[in-house]
């Protein structure tokens, strides 16, 4: 016993570096035509923090608008396709691209594998996701858009039915958004089938499901819900394009249509897309938390079936974002009800973590300051999260500000923070080099106060009975003052970002080398080389627990003597 | 913002309830949160060692199961208690009914059982406990989803295109009450305002009495009756009485019974008005009332002419 077949990373043979006489054709040739696991991850990741720049000044001036009453900073079709473009490429070129970014980069590395299963179709996948944010944007100049405002969508990202009607919607503003999403969302549905592929089948030698990290384990709940989520989201898509171009009338209410079954194709999509987009963001947690902790994550079984349960309950919720569409009180008291058993599982998880970090020996490096905030943000978006599903507390606040608050909560506070957490984490792994801790406090610090004068603030301004969706508001409202609050925080959070852009290109050239496994970590990923070699492995590793470079480190106490 | 109406009370009984038992769960575990980021940091001296490894309890994993289940249990059934009694409540008598239809971009009532049919301002009856007249709403869609919501009266319900709804409120103090269209309903979504006026029973049927007659007929403004009577303005708008019989836009018989123009976007008044209907997007941009082009002999004829619609 105690010997580890692992060999440590100084005796992987290195494939040779590239050579410096490389074109810059030659370069970019070798990114467009890779099918590496590594390089797409890495493109995922730069595609989509190139539109969470993008995203994020829609963001800003939305709040400069927003910042005084009958402000003139945007007119309202403009300030509406802001904020539907604001919503949409958050979430499908931002969020999905980047966590299954991480997927590809970290899963392969991390079950010992070569590669992902396919991967051509990885590189199909992301060029189609890829092509889909591109067409979305060009919607600002092509079409309508060249005659002045722009052609993009302007129908919230929710995109309800009638609006979206030739009726209401004339133009192809409506068409591009249902076309980008169908193209993007197949280049995820690929991805989502290869994770599948990858962890099912390419595990090494000894790593068991149950010795699986939590990281991988994640990524591939989310990979079978995004199968079952982003579906019927491409059927209604289509169905609203047969209404559109070729006389169906699915949701055409002047031909007696239904405007209903819209939301309920919408939100059965749409409420399982926010697990696809937190579990990640857990997954991330769940490596950040114990390294830096110094400790084995807590309950890990629990752990494990929270996850496939949250994913499991979160297909029944759906109905809770159709409170005031008036269901029938039992249907109403159902959807309470579902919504409230997610509860015990996120429970369970913030329980675990807490007790992870309960008697450990705490590192407070960047990753961990941002899983921190996010143990207390995601904390206060669960609870919010609760009071929104008292039906009748949801009819007032139901598209009010204090939603919008929650989802960011949710959708800021927990994933955009553990994708920083994920980014200072393994941008070592990716390019050598640390990215900077100075800057990266600033970043932390800055963004962290942002954030909470924002959204903080927001919860009020929903309370004094702000809807969302409104370009302007009248000055004897009583939202002035908060308002202003809100934007100076969204301005905040925009240095921020803009303070890590500049940390992730100054690094990238003169951060601080940062060796095989800066953080002293357990999983294999930091048993190679930073960035690791093409393959990833010389030799196929093997592992006898979740925790492989803690037992090569640790002969004296390795993790298999007392794991279940 | 304080409530004023029975569902709305209702609802915010709950919602303290329901604050207090999520606010308590935060502190609880906000508060070991911070307690153990602050004790279990890294000293310098111990950097080298590591803690001692726990990978797990099966009691404990049971305990703050079971804990957050009986929460659930009690915050579900009081929740559904509420449901049921805002929604399945039974209509009594006497109380009013009123159709509200939401267009793109203002509310159209309609009081089947007085024949009064006006826009955008919703005049309903001061209620009390002792003798209740409570108001229910029927929520239809001429084009698009929008929602109905006044915060102090009840909470939102949507109005949906071939999918009738129903609300009720129940006021209890007098007073204006404002409140706006809460689905995103296209361009103008912002200014889809809504005033609801709480009567006592004596202004409330002197002012169903005069919205009950037809329009004023004065000869002295017959020139501009002709003019939107010509033009294009009578197959948008109603004035009872004329031979403009519009559903398109409000029905303007007694329009200046209201105090705002536009949904809510401007006062009423006569240089409001005119200049409303020489160039509508000037208060409203991309509502759909078209600006109609008028010489200013028609303007001035046909704003006098409005202007005595009492």
């Amino acid at each position: 016993m105690g010997e580890n077949s692992l060999r440590l990373p100084g005796s992987i043979d290195l494939a040779p570096s590239r050579s410096f006489t490389e074109t810059f054709p030659e370069w970019l040739h070798e990114w467009v035509v890779t099918v590496d696991h590594k390089r797409l991850g890495m493109l995922y990741i730069v595609y989509a923090i190139f539109f969470l720049l993008v995203a994020g000044a829609e963001a800003v001036a939305i709040r400069i608008q927003l910042a005084f009453p009958g402000n003139h900073f945007l007119v309202a079709q403009a300030f509406n396709r802001f904020f539907t473009m604001h919503g949409t490429t958050m979430v499908f070129l931002v969020g999905m691209p980047i966590l299954f970014g991480f997927g590809n980069y970290v899963v392969p590395l991390q079950i010992g594998a070569r590669d992902m299963a396919y991967p051509r179709l990885n590189a199909f996948s992301f060029w189609l996701t890829a092509f889909g944010g591109l067409f979305l944007y060009y919607s600002f100049l092509g079409g309508g858009g060249l005659y002045g405002v722009g052609s993009a969508p302007d129908v919230g990202w929710w995109a309800y039915a009638p609006l979206t009607a030739k009726a209401f919607s004339p133009g192809h503003a409506t068409d591009y958004w249902a076309l980008a999403l169908i193209v993007s969302g197949f280049g995820t549905l690929g991805t989502a089938i290869n994770i599948i592929a990858t962890v099912v089948s390419m595990r090494c030698k000894g790593m068991t499901m149950m010795r699986l990290p939590l990281f991988s384990w994640l990524m591939l709940v989310v990979s079978g819900l995004t199968l079952i989520t982003i579906t019927p989201l491409t059927a209604a898509q289509i169905m609203l394009l047969i209404d559109r171009y070729l006389g169906g009338h699915f949701f055409d209410t002047q031909a007696g249509g239904s405007a209903v079954i819209w939301m309920h194709f919408f939100w059965i999509f749409g409420h399982p897309e926010v697990y696809v987009l937190v579990l990640p963001a857990f997954a991330i947690a769940n490596e950040v938390i114990p390294v830096f902790s110094r400790k084995a994550i807590f309950g890990y079984p629990a752990m494990v079936a929270a996850s496939v349960g949250i994913a499991f309950i979160s297909l029944s919720v759906w109905a809770h974002h159709m409170f005031t569409i008036g269901m029938t009180s039992v249907s109403n008291t159902f959807f309470v009800l579902s919504t409230m058993l997610v509860g015990i599982p996120t429970g369970i998880k913030i329980f675990n973590w807490l007790a992870t970090i309960w008697g450990g020996k705490i590192r407070f490096a960047t990753p961990m300051l941002f899983c921190t905030a996010f143990l207390y943000q995601f904390l206060i978006a669960g609870l919010t999260g609760i009071m929104l599903s008292v039906a009748p507390w949801n009819w007032q606040l139901h598209n009010s500000y204090f939603v919008i608050a929650h989802f960011h909560y949710v959708l800021v506070g927990a994933i955009v923070f553990c994708i920083f957490a994920g980014i200072y984490y393994w941008y070592p792994k990716a390019t050598g080099r640390m990215l900077n801790e100075k800057l990266g406090k600033w970043h932390f610090w800055l963004f962290l106060i942002g954030y909470h004068v924002t959204f903080d603030t927001m919860f009020f301004v929903g309370i004094l009975g702000m809807p969302r969706s409104i370009y302007t508001y009248e000055p004897n409202r009583g939202w002035n003052t908060l308002n202003l609050i809100v934007s100076a925080g969204g301005i905040i959070q925009a240095l921020a970002v803009l303070l890590f852009a500049v940390n992730l290109i100054w690094s990238y050239f003169r951060g601080q080398q940062a060796g095989n496994d800066p953080w002293d970590a357990w999983t294999l990923e930091w048993g190679t080389t930073s960035p690791p070699p093409p393959y990833n492995f010389a030799e196929d590793p093997i592992v006898r627990s979740r925790r492989p470079l803690w037992d090569l480190k640790h002969p004296e106490d390795p993790d298999w003597e007392y794991e279940g | 913002m304080a409530p004023t109406s029975t569902p709305a009370y209702e609802i915010k009984a709950l919602s303290f309830f329901v604050l207090s038992i999520t606010g308590s769960i935060f502190l609880v575990v906000a508060g070991l949160l911070t307690y153990s980021v602050i004790k279990y940091r890294a000293k310098q001296a111990d950097q080298l060692s590591e803690p001692a490894q726990i990978y797990g309890s099966t009691q404990i994993e049971l305990a703050w199961t079971v804990i957050p289940v009986l929460i659930v249990i009690v915050l579900f059934l009081t929740t559904a208690r509420l449901i049921f009694a805002i929604q399945d409540a039974p209509e009594p008598e006497p109380s009013l009914d009123v159709t509200v239809i939401g267009h793109q971009f203002w509310w159209e009532f309609r009081y089947p059982k007085l024949g009064i049919v006006t826009a955008n301002e919703l005049h309903v009856p001061l209620s009390s406990e002792q003798a209740p007249v409570p108001t229910y709403l029927t929520l239809l869609s001429a084009d698009v989803d929008h929602s109905f919501w006044v915060p102090q009266l009840a909470g939102k319900t949507d109005l949906i295109p071939n999918h009738p709804n129903a609300t009720w409120i129940n006021p209890l103090e007098p007073g204006l009450y404002v409140g706006q269209c809460a689905q995103f309903c296209g361009a103008q979504h912002a200014l889809m305002l809504l005033r609801v006026y709480v009567d006592d029973p004596d202004q409330f049927s002197a002012w169903a009495k005069n919205q009950q007659e037809p329009a004023v007929e004065d000869p002295g403004v017959a020139a501009g009756r002709r003019v939107f009577e010509t033009q294009a303005c009578m197959s948008c708008h109603t004035i009872r009485g004329t031979a403009a019989t519009g559903r398109f836009g409000p029905d303007l018989t007694h329009l200046m019974s209201r105090q705002t123009l536009a949904s809510g976007a401007a006062d009423n008044n006569v240089q409001t008005l005119k200049q409303w209907i020489q160039n509508p997007a000037s208060f409203k941009s991309a509502c759909l009332m078209p600006a109609m082009q008028l010489n200013d002999q028609q303007l001035d004829q046909v704003t006098d002419y409005l202007a005595t619609l009492r």
